[in-house]
């Protein structure tokens, strides 16, 4: 096995690009299990902890680009105000020990459908930078995953970063596991409203072979909240709107039966999880109006 | 392939490193420093928990080529001199080591929390400590002897 190091960015894409086979490493916490336990040789593992602008994020253009290689820990320390739902779901991740290496980019990379980071980004309708020698592209999200850990990228190609709009207004995560920490999902669901779109994005998590938002969901309750004048009046949530997006998002999913729950469950808690998720955001919509910050 | 990296301070050397070995391994086979425990290799108990260039994590999911060039602080490194490291001190002082297998993982896990909630509520010390298994205790100890490192009355230095 070769253990090949690049420091910058170009050199990275160059050996992707020269050895495809070469599998890339951050944070080390999904892919080293997986050498450990000698469920994978490859024959070359390609480093990425030493390429600084990969563990970099910034804002312009309404949004945030959030390099690959940022640790969850820093997500939640350094953006928890600005992305609230992916913060939320990072703080959900494993162990302080697995929040300090584990990346978003490893995430996507691995792209199990109990990925953690992945609704908080349906929700806020996130693309995928991806690059390599070719040239860089952008892959919305929802595209990027294609079947049970499987992802829409070339074997040439890397991930750059995640560009993540600014949240116009609030935004929930909700996952269940049999304890607080160090839990795989059972089922997991994200919210964002999105007032100045009148738009509201969803994420499922753990409930079908993909990772996938809940689009009937969505326009539903956008729509309910535009015919009665919501958005506007900021009016109480009627309980029957509430219920019905539940229902849809539960019709969203198709999860399976396995060792962590069975379909039945996941199901339930999906409509359990967005009619919370719902009332924790509409009550912060609310509330931020008597603020007067207008999100 | 060689592998340099600062360890508790000094610069030091692994040869014949296999690629795909962890920092865990090398540090316990290849450089003396059995303190990191090894008890799962997936990230679950803790007990291999290090310092990574001042950040907690665990050794066993750290490609030992990943260190190449970074600063590691292992247990071994906490003490200075003769004496414990008054987090050392405690657990022994609050009775939370039994069999020890967790114990270092735990004293670092400790360590590192300290150093950023100098006086944590029984929550934050339950969240910091999530990523450590103990399969003795029962925990009860190990949450008394944080509260006890964190009232600085272990009585050494620091
Ligand atoms: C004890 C434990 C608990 C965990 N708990 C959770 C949890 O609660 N929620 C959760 O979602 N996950 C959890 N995980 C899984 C893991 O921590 C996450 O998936 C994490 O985001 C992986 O990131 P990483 O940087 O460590 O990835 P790595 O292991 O370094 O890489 C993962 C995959 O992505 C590829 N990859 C990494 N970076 C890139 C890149 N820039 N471009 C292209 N490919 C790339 C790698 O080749 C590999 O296939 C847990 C893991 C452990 C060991
Ligand atoms: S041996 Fe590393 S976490 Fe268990
Ligand atoms: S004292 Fe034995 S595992 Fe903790």
């Amino acid at each position: 096995m070769d253990f090949i190091q690049p420091t910058s960015w170009a050199d990275a894409l160059a050996v992707k690009a020269e050895r495809p086979a070469a599998v890339p490493v951050a944070g080390g916490t999904d892919l080293m299990v997986e050498l450990n336990f000698d469920a994978r040789r490859p024959d070359a593992l390609l480093d990425l902890t030493k390429i600084g602008e990969l563990a970099q994020w910034d804002i312009s253009d309404g949004r945030v680009r959030l390099g690959a290689g940022v640790s969850y820990t820093r997500i939640i320390t350094e953006l928890g105000g600005t992305l609230p739902g992916l913060a939320m779901a990072a703080r959900t991740v494993g162990s302080p020990q697995i929040r300090n290496r584990g990346t978003v980019g490893g995430n996507l990379g691995t792209a199990s459908p109990a990925g953690d980071a992945h609704p908080p980004l349906l929700a806020a309708r996130s693309d995928i930078e991806v690059a390599s020698v070719r040239g860089t592209r952008l892959i919305g999200v929802e595209e990027f995953f294609t079947g049970v850990k499987r992802n829409a990228m070339e074997p040439d190609e890397l991930i750059a970063a995640v560009h993540i709009p600014l949240p116009s207004g609030p935004e929930q995560f909700s996952k269940i596991g049999t304890r607080n920490a160090m839990v795989i999902a059972v089922a997991a669901f994200s919210l964002a409203l999105h007032p100045e779109q009148r738009a509201v994005g969803t994420g499922i998590g753990s409930a079908a072979p993909t990772p996938r938002p809940a689009p009937a969901a969505e326009q539903f309750l956008a729509a309910a909240l535009t015919d009665a004048g919501l958005w506007e009046s900021r009016a109480e949530l009627p309980p029957a709107i509430a219920a019905q997006f539940g229902e849809m998002v539960r019709a969203a999913a198709a999860p399976i039966d396995d060792v962590r729950g069975s379909a039945a469950y996941r199901l339930h808690a999906l409509a359990v999880m967005a009619r919370r998720t719902l009332a924790w955001a509409w009550q912060q919509y609310r509330g931020s109006a008597a603020h007067g910050d207008g999100g | 392939m060689r592998v340099t990296a600062t360890i508790n301070g000094e610069l030091m050397h692994a040869d014949d490193v296999w690629e795909g070995e962890s920092l865990l391994y090398i540090l316990r086979e290849r450089l003396g420093l059995p303190g990191s425990k090894n008890a799962c290799e997936q990230g679950e108990c803790g007990s291999c928990t290090v310092y990574l260039d001042g950040v907690a994590v665990c050794a066993c999911l750290v490609a030992a080529g990943q260190a190449q060039g970074r600063e590691v602080v292992t247990v071994e490194g906490l003490a200075s001199g003769g004496e414990l490291h008054p987090v050392q001190e405690a657990f022994m002082r609050a009775g939370a080591v039994q069999c020890g297998f967790c114990t270092p993982g735990l004293i670092v896990a400790t360590h590192d929390l300290l150093r950023r909630v100098p006086h944590p509520t029984d929550l934050e010390i339950r969240e910091a400590l999530a990523g450590n298994l103990c399969r003795c205790t029962g925990y009860e100890k190990i949450i008394a002897a944080v509260r006890l490192a964190a009232s600085g009355r272990t009585g050494n230095a620091e």
